[in-house]
């Protein structure tokens, strides 16, 4: 069971970091931030589900 | 054959006929403060019960989604502060009520994020709604700050470390002084009580300026200047995509307000 609920991705190891110039930055900040631009694209790309017809 | 006619929409005889927006009323500060209360938000516009049609886009739901974090990290920190913020580390059901706390604030974080990216490149600011985005950022703000609190009051080797480091950056800012960010006490108070309410207080002002100017409309919408042309243009499954309004989206009419920017 704990094995169940475990972190998909072992977390015991120091940080990994990319490094362009003096900008440096986590990988999991990285992952977080285009995962952002994933759902800020697919949120303008993909329709949005129309329930009934308003009544009035 | 019989037909069914719509029934008429609610009449509205303006403001004057709003209850609370009476004339010859009493000169008592709760009086005037309901009176203006009820013109600057009338119930149907505090609690609508429909949307413009350019509403239905999944863009515009990241708001709403910013709120519901928000209210699970209130009532998960909540918890917390009930048993003190060393808990976690002795209890399941303290680790568990963190990693809630920590994870609807990742969230949080996330949804605000993309909220932010959506209203920027709207132009979210038109239309008199300049205050509404100046709430938001303000709110934004106050939440990175909430946030670095939290990473203090952890009680681990984590929040030692990053205590420490800040403590530099804090003082050269001149800060330092009197918001010492090696004060435990001071900074759980801080992320417990005052910045919380910080918070709460800009994301309040925000939905109410939300609900009292209303959802910027699209770019295309502004142009066309008509609801005739706003319709046939942003009415659709996302933004831009041509189709009719339905259910709780119903055309946008352009304010004189919002064609004259």
């Amino acid at each position: 069971m704990p094995a169940l609920v475990a972190a998909l991705i072992n977390l015991s190891h120091p940080g990994r970091y990319v490094h362009w110039g003096f900008i440096q930055l986590s990988v999991a900040n990285l992952v977080v931030i285009a995962l952002m631009i994933l759902v800020f694209v697919l949120a303008i790309a993909l329709p949005f589900p129309h329930g009934k017809r308003a009544r009035r | 054959m019989t037909t069914t006619l719509p029934a008429p929409a609610p009449r509205d005889d303006g403001p004057a006929a709003r209850p609370g927006v009476t004339k010859g009323i009493r000169p008592t500060w709760t009086g005037r403060l309901r009176v203006r209360a009820v013109k600057a938000l009338p119930p149907d516009k505090l609690l609508p019960d429909t949307q413009p049609a350019y509403v239905a886009s999944w863009i515009y739901v990241f708001g709403a989604l910013t709120l519901a974090a928000f209210a699970v990290v209130v009532l998960s920190g909540a918890v917390i502060a009930l048993k003190g913020p060393a808990w976690w580390h002795v209890s399941s059901i303290g680790l568990f009520f963190n990693s809630m706390h920590l994870w609807s604030t990742e969230l949080f974080f996330f949804f605000m994020v993309v909220h932010l990216w959506g209203k920027f490149f709207m132009a979210a600011w038109r239309g008199r709604r300049r205050a509404t985005w100046v709430t938001g950022v303000l709110a934004f703000a106050a939440s990175i700050a909430t946030a670095f609190t939290g990473y203090l009051s952890q009680q681990n080797f984590d929040s030692e470390w990053i205590s420490t480091q800040a403590k530099d950056g804090i003082n050269a800012t001149g800060a330092g002084a009197f918001w010492n960010v090696l004060n435990f006490g001071q900074m759980l108070m801080w992320h417990i009580v005052l910045l919380p309410a910080v918070v709460g207080l800009f994301i309040g002002v925000h939905v109410l300026l939300v609900r009292r100017r209303g959802v910027v409309p699209p770019f295309a919408d502004d142009r066309a200047g008509g609801p005739a042309a706003a319709a046939a243009s942003v009415a659709g499954p996302g933004v831009g995509q041509g189709a009719p309004a339905a259910g709780l989206f119903e055309e946008h009419t352009p304010s004189s307000r919002e064609t004259a920017q």
